[in-house]
């Protein structure tokens, strides 16, 4: 089954030829530029995964991960990043994301961390439907 | 205990480091789009083994947007030579125009980042400062970073470099219902051990509407 992914960066140019490339590769792909749009797309659709720049205008990368996470907590954020600072991707690391890639970016390691993304959050989705149904079947025998 | 001395290097090594990472940023940004140029090129010969034609028209769009981000790097690099070679004199005449303009592009970055734009119209006449072109930048930087801070998202500052009789002056202007006295009194508390050195004055404009930078003639 295809890898469904959303890319969020300012640089409208890396957007658009990334995203071409992942399409190329069978990937369905959605693209903004803007961090407060993500926000929006991810209310109303799911993802693999998220590449996530971590610098944009409007809102950075860590406060859009931190509001993503908070809507979606089994959503996998991939960091991608022309900024790449050692304390920056232990921060990024810390708060929980799935990974940090500085740009520019190879994309053989990219989809595999994504395929991995996949993965991971099927795990996460998985243990959350595991763990509503314990939860309703308790309620029951109350 | 740190002197006056201490303070002006301190405050000009943070000045370079924080603009060469801003500028390494710019760089990875359009190596990043090179190098998706450069992967987008070598799917199309893998599928061109397979069988599948090469679309010429595609190719020549690469070959464009590998340009264009050529041009735009040349541009973020010739802006950071202008920049190095700011420090190589203690005292030189420079162009005030020329030196705003700089700061303009090397602060485009932090701008973008608060949502704020930053115009430099070049002066009508040329605007000769007898100045430590690289301690005038870092002056310079940190009032625009106080007047962006204090005009907030959505603003235009505009940073206008004037001939006067008794010397120059560079103006930051456009604040909306903003106390520009007090971002004066912040810029010059972060600065005063290198206004101190450039001989340089802040403060707000009479109709309290601009942050006026003041050089004095061979300052």
């Amino acid at each position: 089954m295809t890898e469904k992914v959303l890319i969020v960066d300012d640089d409208k140019a890396f957007l658009s030829i990334l995203s071409e490339r992942m399409q190329n590769r069978g990937m369905e792909v959605t693209i903004t530029a803007s961090p407060v749009e993500a926000l929006q797309i991810v209310e109303t659709e799911s993802f693999d995964a998220i590449i996530l720049d971590l610098m944009m205008p409007e809102m950075g990368g860590i406060e859009a991960f931190q509001r993503i996470k908070e809507k979606s907590p089994e959503l996998q954020v991939i960091f991608l990043t022309g900024h790449p600072s050692v304390s920056t991707g232990i921060d990024a690391m810390k708060l929980g994301a799935m990974d940090f890639i500085p740009k520019p970016v190879d994309l053989n390691e990219l989809t595999e961390k994504i395929k991995q993304a996949k993965v991971s959050r099927a795990i996460l989705v998985e243990k959350q439907a595991q763990a509503k149904l314990k939860k309703a079947l308790t309620d029951k025998g109350r | 205990m740190a002197t006056d001395s201490d303070e002006v290097e301190l405050a000009g090594i943070q000045f370079f480091g924080k603009m060469a990472a801003s500028i390494a940023h710019d760089i990875k940004n359009v190596l990043a789009v090179i190098n998706e140029n450069a992967g987008l090129l070598q799917d199309i010969c893998f599928m061109a083994d397979r069988g599948k034609p090469a679309d010429l028209a595609r190719l020549k769009k690469i070959a464009g947007d590998v340009k264009d981000q050529v041009q735009r790097a040349d541009r973020i690099v010739t802006a950071m030579n202008r920049f190095a070679h700011s420090a190589d004199e203690p005292s030189t005449e420079t162009d005030l125009g020329e030196l705003t303009a700089l700061l303009g592009l090397l602060a485009t970055r932090f701008a973008v980042m608060r949502g704020v734009e930053i115009v430099t119209p070049a002066p009508s006449v040329p605007v000769p400062v007898t100045t430590f072109p690289f301690g005038l930048l870092s002056l310079l930087w940190i009032c625009l970073d106080c007047t962006m801070t204090a005009t907030g998202s959505g603003k235009t500052v505009e940073l206008v470099a004037e001939r006067t009789t008794d010397g120059a002056v560079v103006r930051l202007r456009r604040f909306e219902q903003t106390n520009v006295a007090s971002v004066a009194n912040i810029a010059r508390d972060r600065l005063s051990a290198l206004r101190q050195a450039l001989n340089a004055t802040i403060a707000a404009d009479e109709t309290n509407t601009e942050l006026v930078v003041r050089l004095p003639k061979g300052c």
